[in-house]
C-alpha cells in the first residue's frame, strides 16, 4: 500500500519529496486523480503526493489579466472565479471539474481552442515547482512578457510530473467572448472535410475552433466575438460549404470517446489528416485543423503507430495498453536524459511512465 | 598568436574553407560588441559556416579543445548577448541564410538561422501570410536571434512571441551532436525542449534550421492614434479597453520626448501631447469596425483631446514607422542614451510613471518612455551626455533603478532584449539563488562543459555534476562523448 500525503504548502511538498528522495521511496504526484493510469503504469508507488489541500486561487490581476492558481484547484473552479470579472483560461480540457490545475498542466491536456489560444504552453507564464532534492524554485513570474532566464514553465508543462511537482501557476487570460456560435457542415469524407478545414484556415476568417468528427461526418467552426462580426464571417462560411448552426455541444465529441477500449492522441500535419483516417480506420476520430486528434482504435495499436510515425506524426495510447504508451522519443532522447537526472537523478518521480522509459 | 591557437586556426580554415575565417584583428573588430556597444572583447576567430556539418565540425573542435563559442546573427542584440568570449570564437550563421521550405497548407516555413526576419514575411506575402514576430529591428535581425532572444514585437500582445511561432528546430549541441527539438506535428511525446532552447539566449547549443508558423494576414487591419494630456491618462484608456474584453493587435504608448524625437526624425505627424496611444486592431472587417467604434469610444470618455484613425495603408505605415524609429531618433534629442526593457504589470504604470518622474528631477537626467502598454514591457530612454563628467554613470545608475522598480512591482528586468550580458548582475534581484540553480540544471543538461555562451545569464555558473542524490553515470557520459570533471 503506498502512503498518501497532503502537503499544505508548496514547501511542505518539497519537504516531503526530500523525505522519499532520501529513503529511495518512489513517489506519484496526484491532482484530481482523474488519469493517474495515463502513460505507462509506474515501476512502484511508494508515496503518493496529493495536491488537495493546495487549492486556492490566489489572485486573479483581472486588470493585468493575470491569474496565480495554485495546483490543486479544478480547472471548473478557477474558470468560475475568473468568469466573475468576464475573463477565462482559454483552454478547453477533458473534465474540467475534476482536473487539476498541476494535471493538465502535467499532461499539457489542450482542447479545440487550442488552434486560436496555443496550448498550455502559450498560456503559461510562472511556475513553483518542488524538486526531488527538497528544492522549491520559481521561474518565469507575473508579467505576461519576460524573457530573464529559461523558461521552465514550457520544459514542466507536458513533462507528465517527472521533474517535479507543480505547486503552483501563473497563466496569462483571455475575455469571455460576448457572443459565440457554432456552424456545422456534412461533408461526404474526410477528404472533403481536410480541404475544407485547410481553406477555412486559408481564409480570413477569425475563427476560434475547428474541427471535423468522423460519427457525424460534419466540420464545426467555432465564431466569437461581436455579433457583427459573426454574421458576417457567417455569411463567409456559407459559400464555402452548406453550414448551419449546429450545437455547441458538439465541441464535448473528444471527452465522449470515453469510456473505450483503445484511445489515442494523434498528431500529424492538416496536410495529412485524411490519408491518417483512412489508413487508421478508427472506430471514431475527432479531428481538429491543427492535426491534433483523437481516435478509438480496434486492432494493433503498434500497426496504428506506424502509420502516423512514418508521416513524422505521433500516437499517444491514452488507455491502457500491451505497449509502450508514448511512441518514438526522437533523437533529443538522450538530452530529455540528461534533463531528467539534472532533476530527479534518482528517479524516484513518476519512475517508467514518461516517454522513453524516463 | 600563440602555435596552439595557429595550428587550431588551420584545422577550422579546413573546415570552412579561407573564406569562412576571419582572423585578422582589424576584421575581427567588427564583431567585438554586438548592439551594446560599451562592452566590448576580441574573440580568437570568427568562424562562417555554410552549412550544418561545418557547425558540427567547428563545434567538435570547440568541445575537443574546451573552446568557449558564441553563435552571432546580426549583432543587433541590446544586451551583450554575442558579446564574443575571451579566449573563444564567435561561430557566425550571417551564410546560413537559405529558407528552405515554405508549405502554405501547413503554415509553416523551414528556414536558416541567417535569414532575416522581414524576408520570411517577404516570402509568403504574395500568399496573403506573414510572420507576426516584428521586432523593431526586424528588417536586419536573423531568425537564429530571435529564437535566441524570444524577440517581441508590437503586435506579440495578439499574436504571441517568437517562442509562439517556432515549430520545432535542428540544434548543434555543445558536445557536436545533431538533434531535432519539436516536431513538425504538434505536440511531439517528451519534455519540451525546444520550448526551453527558445530564449536560452544561445546558451543551449546553435540552432542551425528553424520550422516556423506563419499567420495569414487579417482581412482588416485599423490604426489608431489618441492624444491624451498626460500619460496616466493614456494608461486609464488602456484599461478600459482591457476590461471591455477588446484585444488589440497591439497597444503602443508614447511620452511627450518621444513624439518630439519620433517627430523630428520621420515626420508620422504625431499629436503633440503627454501620451500617446497607438491602437491596432485587426481581423474581418466587420468585427474591426464594430470594435473600432468601441475604443474610439473608450478614449474619448477617458479624455482624449485628439484621435484619428489612419485613412490609408500608407498612413498606417506612417504611423508605425515614427513608433519604430523612436529609439534610434532619440540621437536627434541627447546625445546619448541607454534603453532598458523593463516590464511592470500594467496596472502599476501610474506608479512607475511618476517614480521615474521624481527620479529624473532627483538626477537631473531627462527619460523618454515608449512603452508596450498592452502587456507592461516598458522602454524607459535614460538621456544623457557622455563628455559631461559622471553623466554617464549616473545614467547607468538611473536606468538600474528602474529595473529594480519594475521588480519591485512584481515584474521582470527585460521582457524582450534578454540577460546577455548586460543585466545578468540583476538576474539575483530577481528570483532567488534555488531558481536561478534550478535553471541551470538545464543549462548542465544541454552543456556540461560550460561551453556555449557560458558566461552569460547567470551571474555565477553552476558546476554541473553537482546534483544531488548518488552517483549516476550522466547519459552523456554513458554514451561517452562527456566526462566529468
Ligand atoms: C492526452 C490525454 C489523455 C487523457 N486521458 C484521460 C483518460 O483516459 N481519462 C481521464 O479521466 N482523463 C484523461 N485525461 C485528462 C487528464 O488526465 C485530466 O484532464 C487532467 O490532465 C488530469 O488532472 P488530474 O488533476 O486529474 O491529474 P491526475 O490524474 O491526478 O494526474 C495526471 C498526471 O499528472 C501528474 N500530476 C498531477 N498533478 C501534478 C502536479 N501538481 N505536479 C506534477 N505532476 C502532477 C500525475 O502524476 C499524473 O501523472 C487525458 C488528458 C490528456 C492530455
Ligand atoms: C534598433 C533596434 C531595435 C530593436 N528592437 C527590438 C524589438 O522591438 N524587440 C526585440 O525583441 N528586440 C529588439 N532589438 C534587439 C535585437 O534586434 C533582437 O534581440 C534580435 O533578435 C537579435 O538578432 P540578431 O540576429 O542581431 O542576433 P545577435 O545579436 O547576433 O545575437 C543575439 C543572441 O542570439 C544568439 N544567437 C544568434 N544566432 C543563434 C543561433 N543560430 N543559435 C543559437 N543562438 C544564436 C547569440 O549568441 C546572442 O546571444 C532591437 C535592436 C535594435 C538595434
Amino acid at each position: 500500500m503506498s502512503e498518501i500525503v497532503e502537503p499544505k504548502t508548496a514547501r511542505e511538498v518539497a519537504d516531503k519529496l526530500a523525505d522519499a528522495n532520501a529513503r529511495g521511496r518512489l513517489v506519484s504526484p496526484r491532482g484530481g486523480g482523474s488519469k493517474l493510469d495515463w502513460g505507462n503504469p509506474p515501476a512502484r508507488t511508494d508515496v503518493v503526493v496529493s495536491t488537495a489541500a493546495l487549492n486556492r486561487v490566489v489572485e486573479h490581476a483581472w486588470a493585468d489579466m493575470t491569474v496565480t492558481v495554485e495546483a490543486g484547484c479544478t480547472v471548473a473552479r478557477l474558470q468560475e472565479t475568473l468568469a466573475q470579472h468576464g475573463q477565462r483560461l482559454a483552454i478547453d480540457v477533458l473534465w474540467p471539474e475534476r482536473a487539476t490545475i498541476g494535471g493538465i498542466l502535467a499532461t499539457n491536456d489542450s482542447g479545440v481552442l487550442r488552434l486560436r489560444f496555443g496550448s498550455l504552453r502559450d498560456l503559461v507564464i510562472g511556475m513553483t515547482v518542488a524538486l526531488p532534492d527538497g528544492t522549491l524554485a520559481m521561474s518565469g513570474g507575473k508579467v505576461v512578457k519576460n524573457v530573464a532566464g529559461y523558461d521552465l514553465p514550457k520544459l514542466m508543462t507536458g513533462a507528465l510530473g517527472t521533474l517535479g511537482v507543480i505547486t503552483q501557476a501563473v497563466f496569462r487570460l483571455h475575455p469571455i467572448p460576448h457572443h459565440t456560435r457554432t456552424l456545422t457542415a456534412q461533408l461526404p469524407n474526410a477528404e472533403a472535410a481536410q480541404k475544407l478545414m485547410i481553406a477555412i484556415q486559408d481564409s480570413q476568417l477569425a475563427h476560434s475552433a475547428l474541427q471535423f468528427r468522423t460519427d457525424a461526418s460534419s466540420v464545426d467552426v467555432l465564431l466569437e466575438g461581436t455579433e457583427a462580426g459573426i454574421q458576417a464571417q457567417q455569411a463567409t462560411l456559407a459559400t464555402m460549404a452548406a453550414f448551419t448552426e449546429g450545437s455547441a455541444t458538439s465541441w464535448n465529441a473528444r471527452q465522449e470517446l470515453w469510456p473505450a477500449e483503445t484511445i489515442a492522441k494523434i498528431s500529424v500535419l492538416p496536410s495529412q489528416i485524411a490519408e491518417t483516417l483512412q489508413q487508421l480506420n478508427p472506430t471514431r476520430a475527432v479531428m481538429q485543423a491543427t492535426g491534433i486528434g483523437h481516435v478509438t482504435l480496434t486492432g494493433d495499436p503498434a500497426a496504428a503507430r506506424h502509420i502516423v510515425e512514418v508521416k513524422g506524426g505521433s500516437l499517444v495510447l491514452l488507455t491502457p495498453s500491451s505497449i509502450d504508451a508514448w511512441g518514438n522519443p526522437g533523437d533529443a532522447l538522450p538530452v530529455m536524459r540528461a534533463v531528467k537526472q539534472q532533476f530527479d537523478p534518482n528517479a524516484i518521480l513518476n519512475r517508467g511512465r514518461y516517454v522513453g522509459g524516463l | 598568436m600563440t602555435a596552439v591557437s595557429s595550428q587550431l586556426l588551420d584545422e577550422f580554415r579546413a573546415v570552412l574553407g579561407e573564406r569562412g575565417l576571419i582572423s585578422s584583428p582589424a576584421e575581427l573588430r567588427t564583431y567585438e560588441c554586438d548592439g551594446l556597444t560599451n562592452f566590448r572583447v576580441a574573440p580568437i576567430a570568427v568562424l562562417l559556416p555554410t552549412s550544418t556539418a561545418e557547425v558540427q565540425d567547428v563545434v567538435r573542435i570547440c568541445h575537443r579543445e574546451r573552446i568557449p563559442f558564441v553563435a552571432r546573427g546580426s549583432g543587433t542584440g541590446l544586451s551583450g548577448g554575442a558579446l564574443p568570449i575571451a579566449g573563444g570564437v564567435v561561430i557566425s550563421l550571417a551564410r546560413m541564410k537559405r529558407i528552405l521550405d515554405v508549405d502554405f497548407a501547413n503554415q509553416r516555413v523551414v528556414v536558416e538561422p541567417g535569414v532575416i526576419n522581414l524576408e520570411v514575411t517577404g516570402r509568403v506575402a504574395p500568399n496573403n501570410y506573414f510572420y507576426a514576430p516584428d521586432p523593431s529591428s526586424q528588417s536586419v535581425c536573423t531568425i537564429g536571434g530571435n529564437v535566441a532572444e524570444n524577440s517581441g514585437g508590437a503586435h506579440c500582445l495578439k499574436y504571441g512571441f517568437t517562442t509562439t511561432h517556432v515549430l520545432a528546430m535542428e540544434v548543434v549541441l555543445p558536445n557536436g551532436d545533431v538533434v531535432n527539438l519539436g516536431s513538425n506535428a504538434l505536440d511531439a511525446p517528451g519534455y519540451d525542449l525546444s520550448g526551453v532552447f527558445v530564449g536560452a539566449e544561445g546558451t543551449l547549443g546553435i540552432a542551425t534550421k528553424v520550422t516556423l508558423r506563419i499567420v495569414k494576414r487579417p482581412e482588416q487591419i485599423q490604426t489608431l492614434l489618441a492624444a491624451f494630456p498626460t500619460a496616466n491618462e493614456a494608461g486609464t484608456a488602456v484599461s478600459g479597453i482591457i476590461a471591455a474584453g477588446i484585444v488589440p493587435a497591439a497597444i503602443e504608448m508614447m511620452d511627450s520626448l518621444s513624439i518630439q524625437a519620433a517627430e523630428a526624425a520621420v515626420h508620422a505627424n504625431y499629436p503633440m501631447c503627454g501620451g500617446l496611444l497607438l491602437v491596432e486592431l485587426d481581423g474581418p472587417t466587420a468585427e474591426v469596425e464594430a470594435l473600432m467604434a468601441q475604443v474610439n469610444k473608450i478614449c474619448t470618455d477617458h479624455g482624449a483631446s485628439e484621435i484619428r484613425v489612419a485613412q490609408s495603408e500608407g498612413e498606417r505605415m506612417v504611423v508605425w514607422k515614427g513608433r519604430k524609429a523612436a529609439f534610434a531618433a532619440m540621437g536627434r534629442i541627447s546625445p546619448n542614451y541607454i534603453v532598458q526593457d523593463g516590464v511592470i504589470p500594467r496596472t502599476a504604470l501610474p506608479e512607475v510613471l511618476d517614480e521615474i518622474e521624481r527620479m529624473s528631477r532627483e538626477t537631473g537626467l531627462r527619460v523618454a518612455n515608449v512603452f508596450h502598454a498592452g502587456d507592461g514591457n516598458l522602454h524607459p530612454l535614460v538621456l544623457y551626455d557622455r563628455r559631461i563628467e559622471g553623466q554617464e554613470h549616473a545614467a547607468e545608475k538611473f536606468s538600474e533603478a528602474i529595473l529594480q522598480l519594475c521588480i519591485d512591482k512584481g515584474g521582470s528586468i527585460t521582457g524582450e532584449h534578454g540577460v546577455g550580458e548586460e543585466k545578468k548582475h540583476m538576474m539575483p534581484k530577481m528570483y532567488a539563488e534555488p531558481d536561478l540553480e534550478t535553471m541551470q540544471r538545464v543549462r548542465c543538461a544541454f552543456d556540461p562543459l560550460h561551453l556555449s555562451n557560458p558566461t552569460k545569464v547567470f551571474p555565477r555558473p553552476r558546476l554541473c555534476g553537482e546534483a544531488p542524490g548518488e552517483y549516476k553515470p550522466h547519459p552523456l557520459e554513458q554514451a561517452g562523448i562527456a566526462e566529468r570533471f
